[in-house]
């Protein structure tokens, strides 16, 4: 039988008694598709190695300015609210991570994605896609102009609705810094019944997926803006400058 | 710091993370092309049908590069970098090139990376070469596993390559990694 909200409620109540770490609960049974999908076994710990210790590395030949700009991919002007989305990637000394590649995709206003297996009839609008890429700047900034994304509903339990995210991907200086995941917008009231968003435990990691409103981000008659700093996990190898460098022969 | 955590890539990840060229390091009638495939499987048993794996290797000679292109790909640059979606049949492929040992009597090995919708952080796991079981042997981690897992590190050759089947959980598990500063990263 199909479960209710009442009952995710009550697991996810369960799963936050139990003791986990910042990180989600990659076993997490209130998201129903995780539970044939993550593996019992405990990850193996070994030192990283070889092009462990190293990151792909991305240039201005791979992404071109105005892929930060997901307003501007078609004739027309996309409805919804104007955005702005910036923050710097730090590595987990602090350090900015310079030149690399940052992707996200998102839904639409309507909370609708340009996606065949988004099957949920709110609209689809025809400027826009949704999908963006950027290079950090020297100072580990990155900057896309959007739309404001709608919540949408899925099926893991009746009724179920992910609060309104952007996805990000993102890459560091070496390979094991290398992280998906999603960013979320202040107050949003799906918080609670979100059993992605809950699968992190700890409350102090989850609120770091949020972004903050800032009103210097925010442009007069123009855009809102958020600011979102993304830190990642410590580099095994200090980095150098020509991990910032482009073309490096 | 406290490290951002990780969320699942969701099951539209197509539409932010596929491009054209995306899992051709080198083009498929390269005359040294490699193909590395597989399937992905769940604890079912059955195919994972939206994963997403990225490879990050050595070029033949061993050398890690630092050569950006592999969103646009010019038919030349070998960059080292590819990321691949699993089709319905939960198969996904790559076309490369042998990665080289990096420092002589290393064993060679792919870097890779897992995600999938239902998979709530990324995993990280390695793709070795079989062909030579003196250098397997004395691999630091390979040694460092429990003998009856070791093969699901170890690709297995066919005709036009080899392959890395990637199982999520169940009796065959993949073993999957965790490198020391993700440990110390929340501390």
């Amino acid at each position: 039988m199909e479960s209710s909200q009442a009952d995710i409620n009550r697991e996810i109540e369960a799963a936050a008694q139990q003791s986990g770490g910042p990180q989600p609960k990659i076993d997490y049974a209130p998201y129903r598709s995780s539970i044939l999908r993550h593996p019992k076994q405990p990850a193996h710990l070994i030192d990283p190695e070889a092009v462990e210790l190293w990151a792909p590395a991305f240039g201005h030949r791979d992404v071109a300015d105005d892929e930060a700009d997901l307003t501007i991919q078609h004739a027309g002007t996309p409805l919804g609210e104007r955005i702005v989305v910036t923050g710097r990637v730090l590595d987990g000394d602090g350090r900015p991570v310079a030149g690399q590649l940052v992707e996200v995709w998102q839904a639409n206003a309507a909370g609708r994605y340009r996606h065949q297996r988004d099957q949920h009839p709110a609209p689809h609008d025809p400027n826009f896609t949704g999908v963006g890429r950027m290079l950090t700047g020297p100072d580990g900034t990155y900057r896309f102009q959007t739309i404001k994304p709608g919540p949408y509903p899925w099926r893991n339990h009746i009724n179920a609705w992910r609060p309104a995210h952007i996805h990000f991907s993102i890459f560091g200086t070496d390979f094991t810094q290398r992280l998906v995941t999603q960013m979320y917008f202040p107050g949003d009231p799906l918080f609670p019944l979100d059993p992605i968003y809950q699968s992190i435990t700890d409350p102090k990691a989850r609120e770091l997926l949020i972004a903050q409103y800032d009103h210097d981000v925010t442009t007069p008659e123009w855009s809102t803006g958020y600011r979102w700093d993304i830190v990642l996990t410590g580099t095994h190898r200090t980095p150098l400058e020509s991990d910032t460098e482009e073309e490096v022969k | 710091m406290s490290a951002v955590p990780g969320q699942t890539v969701g099951p539209f990840f197509h539409l932010g993370l596929e491009y054209d060229g995306m899992n051709e390091l080198v083009p498929p009638g390269h005359p040294r092309a490699l193909r590395l495939h597989g399937h992905v499987y769940d604890g079912a048993g059955d195919p994972v049908p939206d994963a997403v794996i990225e490879i990050w290797q050595a070029d033949p000679q061993g050398h890690i590069l630092r050569q950006p292109g592999s969103l646009r790909r010019d038919g030349w640059t070998f960059t080292g970098w590819g990321r691949a979606a699993t089709g319905p049949d939960g198969h996904y492929q790559f076309t490369t090139l042998e990665p080289g040992a990096t420092e002589p009597g290393k064993a060679p090995f792919f870097a890779v990376t897992v995600f999938a919708r239902g998979l709530l952080d990324r995993l990280f796991t390695r793709a070795y070469l079989p062909d030579d079981p003196d250098v397997l042997a004395n691999d630091t981690l390979l040694e460092s596993v429990a003998p009856d897992r070791r093969a699901t590190l170890i690709a297995r050759r066919d005709p036009d390559g080899a392959v890395f089947d990637i199982r999520l959980q169940g009796d065959d598990e993949t073993i999957f990694l965790t490198y020391p500063r993700l440990r110390d990263a929340w501390a």
